[in-house]
């Protein structure tokens, strides 16, 4: 090679270096061993945020002997085909797994994968709403999963923005700017000859929001057949949502994507749909500087249930009975409270709808928003929707992506419709 | 071996019979560590291969048998999938999809590695420092190249855009046009690929006799003449190695689509950029068809086969 011993010494130490720092980045190896003999350790795997941090901690100090690990996923689509793993190769999975409502129903559908929790935690019906409490449940009775949040409805926007484009900008007047979708547009089209940018982030949103508005079965029937296309709910929604691209009210920012995650501290929307444990989301993708910019006004077109989540124990965890133990203190009404004021998810434990400090709470990053009263009003008058059993992936990978495609102008409508009816049959299939 | 043999023992002398039996046992054993131990030294690879290589292609390929649920159960399907797989029309979406970006992907950066590599082939100051700083982007995390290039062809507030503003270029949606998913996602590929091609291709010329060139330049050959003449002919074999390799690797292509789509399986909100990878872990495990993932990873194995298999002629023809 024609180099020096002493250069080649360098090249071969520098050589060393660069692999050494690739390996590294490569290697990261979990431990799964408990620290001490006779502590039990108990991995919490949710997604999103459901402000758990410090309950954990709680946790820990009063029940000496246990260890809990918070493993969290950002998003929800990342975290289904773990969670599948998991269960396919029995191994791996947390011993307290959250289940959100667009995959829970398909979850159940294996219900051997999971914990009757009942046998550990008794009958809770009484605390929980009614038709919440009853979807963690099997149709034999058996208690798949215990309730955490239901998804309020409510408008998040930016004081800031509003105020700029010369809009009123307390919540009162700017939930009065938009008691139905038909004014919602007018606002975003004033909004956009204004300032030249969408007050929304993007259609799909309001399209989630509207499809819970309207309720009653959605992309299935209670048979569990896909009925996407004859489904009023969905054609009241889908129709909205091509009203508001062709009004140009949106950012055309895709949820989850990079342009959305930055355009919560760009400011490239001033508005985004919220149910309430969007909130943390909203807040971390804001980041601390934008603290009291965000707040939170009423929905148009009314009240609704989007999101929620369970928890669940599965079958293969090793200590089912203290996993159980933990998913009952998560859930239970104080928690529920403590992880709401943390993060957002709104209670759905009854007496914790009805404390009253969850009903006195301000959000601070909100601009003291009265969250607790926002969101807590509407919570004992939500009405379940049928979810089937593969709803995720129906409105995320076969409505979400032709609204999306639209919205950008590279679809007809007719066009996107057909593409979301032709993918929502295969998404659906059960 | 004949030659270590101890010499027969005196006559008179009544025969040491331990101490032959031993001397035998021990020629016996070093035969045998002759013969078998290299075996043994090649072993762990081979169980490795089994493990790792052998087990996963046949069990694959026995899946790809069943109506495979995930989590469910299994039905023996025969070749149903497979049938069912020729008329999918998101299966073949991906196969153009992941020719197209490896197209545009591996051309540019075989050319690219073939001219870096003659550059640092020439004496200059630093080569050392070039020739390794050349590998850097290969051993940096895949998952992090990615995410970096995410964020440079983002739509709002990416850096290509804006530079690109400079010269009065609109904004362009990096994800929402075929063309324009496919060029990102190529320039990641390129970015950490083209420097390993580069040290393999250096290593290969440098290998070839310097006196070849010698007398190539008496003969009144120029550099260029010398590359064309010389250098390529005597690369062939490095170079079908390098794009085997390329070719492998760019049709399982799924880290880098998978981050610049924003984690989405989808590729794009109407598929543009969903390679065959991605379609069978959509498949496999999001829609939790195992068996018809499986279809498709045994109909992305034997794609790989074949077109190595073209691309091995070619180079072979090509290149004399």
């Amino acid at each position: 090679m024609g180099v020096t011993p002493r250069r080649r010494t360098f090249a071969v130490a520098a050589l060393a270096a660069i692999t050494a720092i690739g390996g590294l980045a490569a290697c990261t190896k979990k431990n799964d061993e408990p620290s001490t003999p006779g502590e039990i350790k108990l991995v919490v795997d949710t997604f999103g945020e459901f402000g758990y941090d410090d309950l954990v901690k709680q946790y820990e100090a009063s029940h000496p002997g246990i260890k809990i690990e918070l493993r969290k996923t950002a998003q929800l689509g990342d975290y289904r085909p773990k969670l599948v793993r998991y269960l396919a190769t029995n191994k791996g999975a947390g011993d307290v797994t959250a289940l959100e409502e667009g995959i829970i129903t398909e979850f159940k559908a294996n219900a051997a994968n999971w914990v009757d929790l009942s046998q550990y935690v008794g009958d809770k019906s009484a605390d929980y709403l009614p038709w919440k409490y009853e979807i963690g449940k099997t149709s034999d009775g058996k208690l798949l999963g215990l309730p955490t949040d239901v998804g309020g409805l409510a408008m998040c926007y930016r004081k800031d923005l509003l105020e700029a484009a010369g809009f009123k900008s307390d919540r009162e007047a700017v939930s009065a700017l938009w008691p139905t979708w038909d004014d919602f547009i007018k606002v975003g089209q004033e909004y956009r000859t204004k300032t030249g940018k969408g007050l929304l982030d993007t259609v799909t949103t309001a399209f989630s929001a509207s499809l819970s508005q309207v309720g009653g079965d959605l992309f299935y029937d209670k048979d569990f057949n896909v009925v996407a296309d004859t489904s009023p709910a969905v054609k009241t929604s889908w129709d909205l949502a091509l009203k508001l691209a062709d009004a140009k009210v949106t950012a055309k920012t895709n949820t989850w994507s990079a342009e959305w995650q930055a355009g919560f501290q760009q400011g490239t929307f001033a508005a985004t749909l919220c149910p309430s444990w969007m909130l943390g989301i909203i807040e971390q993708n804001s980041g601390a500087a934008n603290k009291g910019k965000w707040d939170v006004a009423s929905v148009p077109g009314g009240g609704g249930n989007w999101g929620g989540s369970w928890l669940s124990v599965p079958t293969q965890s090793k200590h089912p009975k203290e996993a159980a133990e933990l998913a009952a203190f998560l859930t239970n009404a104080d928690s529920q409270v403590a992880a709401f004021k943390a993060k957002g998810p709104l209670p759905s434990n009854l007496k914790a709808l009805g404390n009253a400090d969850f009903q006195a709470y301000q959000n601070p990053y909100f601009n003291n928003a009265p969250v607790g009263k926002i969101f807590g009003e509407g919570a004992k008058t939500l009405k379940p929707v049928t979810i089937g059993p593969k709803h995720s992936s129906v409105k995320e990978r076969a409505f979400e992506p032709a609204l999306q495609a639209y919205e950008a102008g590279r679809l007809s409508a007719q066009a996107a419709w057909d593409q979301a009816i032709k993918d929502a049959k295969v998404q659906g299939a059960f | 071996m004949s030659l270590s043999a101890p010499p027969a023992p005196p006559q008179l002398v009544k025969p040491d019979t331990h101490r032959a039996s031993s001397s035998s046992r021990r020629f016996k054993l070093s035969r045998w560590d002759i013969k078998y131990s290299p075996y043994i030294y090649v072993a762990p690879f081979f169980l490795l291969f089994a493990v790792f290589g052998i087990y996963p292609v046949l069990q694959t390929a026995r899946m790809a048998l069943y109506d495979w649920n995930l989590i469910g159960d299994h039905t023996f399907t025969g070749f149903d999938n497979f049938t069912a797989l020729m008329g999918d029309e998101y299966f073949w979406n991906a196969v153009k999809n992941t020719f197209g970006i490896f197209l545009l992907a591996t051309i540019p950066q075989l050319f690219g590695a073939l001219f870096l590599a003659n550059l640092l082939n020439q004496n200059m100051r630093g080569r050392m420092f070039f020739r390794l700083m050349i590998v850097a982007p290969n051993v940096t995390s895949v998952a992090a190249v990615a995410i970096v290039f995410a964020v440079l062809f983002r739509r709002d507030f990416g850096l290509v855009n804006w530079v690109l503003g400079f010269f009065g270029v609109d904004a362009i949606d990096w994800k929402g046009e075929t063309w324009s998913s496919w060029s990102a996602i190529a320039t990641m590929v390129d970015w950490r690929w083209t420097g390993y091609n580069t040290l393999i291709l250096l290593a290969a010329m440098q290998a070839i006799p310097k006196d070849i060139y010698e007398s190539a330049s008496l003969d009144g050959a120029g550099k260029w003449r010398q590359f064309w003449s010389i250098t390529l002919p005597q690369l062939r074999p490095t170079l079908i190695f390098v794009v085997t390799v390329s070719t492998i690797g760019g049709l399982q292509l799924f880290t880098e689509p998978v981050i610049f789509g924003d984690g989405r399986i989808l590729g794009g909100a109407q598929r543009e950029f969903q390679t065959i990878a991605m379609y069978m872990y959509e498949k496999g495990f999001n829609d939790l068809q195992f068996g018809y993932g499986s279809a498709i990873a045994w109909a992305l194995f034997i794609m790989i086969i074949l077109v190595s298999g073209v691309n091995y002629l070619l180079i072979r023809r090509s290149v004399k």
